[in-house]
């Protein structure tokens, strides 16, 4: 996700500090990944550099300055160059459930277990979400959603692979006692 | 949670398939169990056994305390009849009947009269957003509709227990995901427990625990999370 486009996106309705400017950021996009000071004033300082933001005002206090950014004209064609691009469908990169489900195969573990387990996990956060999908503010709601939607394909995919080992077991075995049974 | 269905060591074989190996499995009241697994795993079997359609070879099932699985053909379609609901992945209606005829059915044959009984089933197929399709016969009905019809039927006797198996599976995904819902809702305001059949474990997540079956046992048994 393009930090700097964000942060624009959040700075057209209203100019704001850094602080306020994460705090924001962290509760809509920020999940399990909250963005670090240093990279929210520093993507702001590049932004003002650029001439996409501007300093409103410079208050002081006990503490450091604190700066007051609003976007710029050119700031907001950028937001909607950036918002209407459609983003480039990336080459897939498997992740570490697959990684797990396939090291577990090839070492003789159950893979039956480790998608067991993630199942387990996933179902535990989608019931999460259908509460907050149902009672949630606008936002957390399509958040939710999209949450939701992965989720689901990870689950798809759990699901399938679990058939999948199932036959291949169950062929294995044919295979094996078929095997057996020679002279 | 009181229990309201515990099953304890069920086996039942046909032929040379041991399609139940050994399950144990408990739903409390007004929990919702979802039974999960691959195709032949013995979700269904264990629904048809847990409802007394089937009978186990050996192990128990034990109803709101009382022993299911012994008793004889007609006590045991007495309890289906008023205590057990059931949604099926067709819907498998009566096609002749119109939707509302469908729904009133299992008051009528619990006595009510039939004004009484549609006059209820025509309030649930209101809830179910489908009232405008009371009129309509089954045959003659989408299949989304005659899906709401399926769970209105399910529930309009109040059961204690509903069991579906694949209640959505023959709808699309955002029909299936209202009708899920509708029916999760309903089954949650009447208190009924719901054992829940499915493949799929987006459908699965409305459940308060799942069941995980593999070759007729239990891989998973998840803990209550609610």
């Amino acid at each position: 996700m393009s930090v700097p486009h964000t942060l624009l996106g959040l700075l057209e309705p209203v100019p704001q500090h850094g602080y306020t400017l994460k705090r924001e950021y962290d509760a809509r996009f920020g999940g399990t990944r909250e963005l670090k000071f240093g990279q929210v004033y520093a993507t702001l300082s590049r932004l003002e550099r650029d001439g996409l933001a501007r300093v409103l005002a410079v208050e002081s206090g006990d503490g450091p300055d604190r700066r007051r950014y609003a976007i710029t004209a050119s700031g907001v064609t950028e937001l909607e160059h950036w918002l209407t691009t459609p983003q480039e469908v990336g080459e897939h990169t498997p992740g570490e459930l697959f990684v797990k489900v396939t090291l577990s195969l090839m070492s003789g573990r159950s893979a039956a277990a480790v998608l067991d387990g993630q199942r387990a996990v996933h179902l535990t956060r989608l019931r999460e979400l259908a509460d907050i999908r149902r009672s949630g503010e606008i936002t957390q709601r399509l958040a939710a959603d999209y949450e939701t939607a992965h989720l689901k394909a990870d689950l798809t995919w759990i699901e399938t692979a679990g058939a999948r080992l199932e036959r291949w077991s169950a062929d294995l075995n044919q295979g094996e006692s078929a095997n057996g049974s020679q002279p | 949670m009181t229990a309201r269905l515990v099953a304890t060591g069920l086996r039942l074989a046909f032929g040379a398939t041991q399609a139940l190996d050994g399950i144990d499995l408990h739903v409390g009241a007004g929990e919702i169990v979802a039974v999960m697994g691959p195709s032949g795993s013995g979700k269904s079997t264990l629904m048809h056994c847990l409802a007394g359609i089937l009978r186990p070879d050996s192990g128990e099932v034990h109803f709101d305390g009382v022993r299911l699985d012994n008793q004889n053909e007609r006590k045991r379609d007495a309890i289906r009849l008023r205590q057990f609901g059931f949604v099926f992945q067709f819907g498998d209606l009566v096609p002749e009947l119109t939707l509302l005829e469908n729904v009133a059915l299992p008051l009528q044959l619990l006595g009510f009269r039939r004004s009484v009984a549609e006059h209820r089933a025509r309030a649930l197929l209101d809830r179910l957003e489908v009232a405008d399709a009371a009129d309509r016969t089954a045959a003659a009905a989408s299949g989304g509709q005659v899906q709401r019809a399926a769970v209105a039927r399910a529930l309009v006797h109040q059961p204690s227990v509903v069991f579906a198996d694949e209640p959505t599976g023959a709808l699309d995904t955002v029909t299936g995901e209202l009708v899920l819902d509708a029916f999760v809702d309903l089954a949650r305001e009447n208190g009924s427990s719901v054992v829940l059949v499915t493949h799929a474990a987006d459908v699965a997540a409305v459940s308060n625990r799942e069941v995980v079956l593999r070759d007729g046992r239990v891989a998973v048994a998840a803990v209550d999370r609610t």
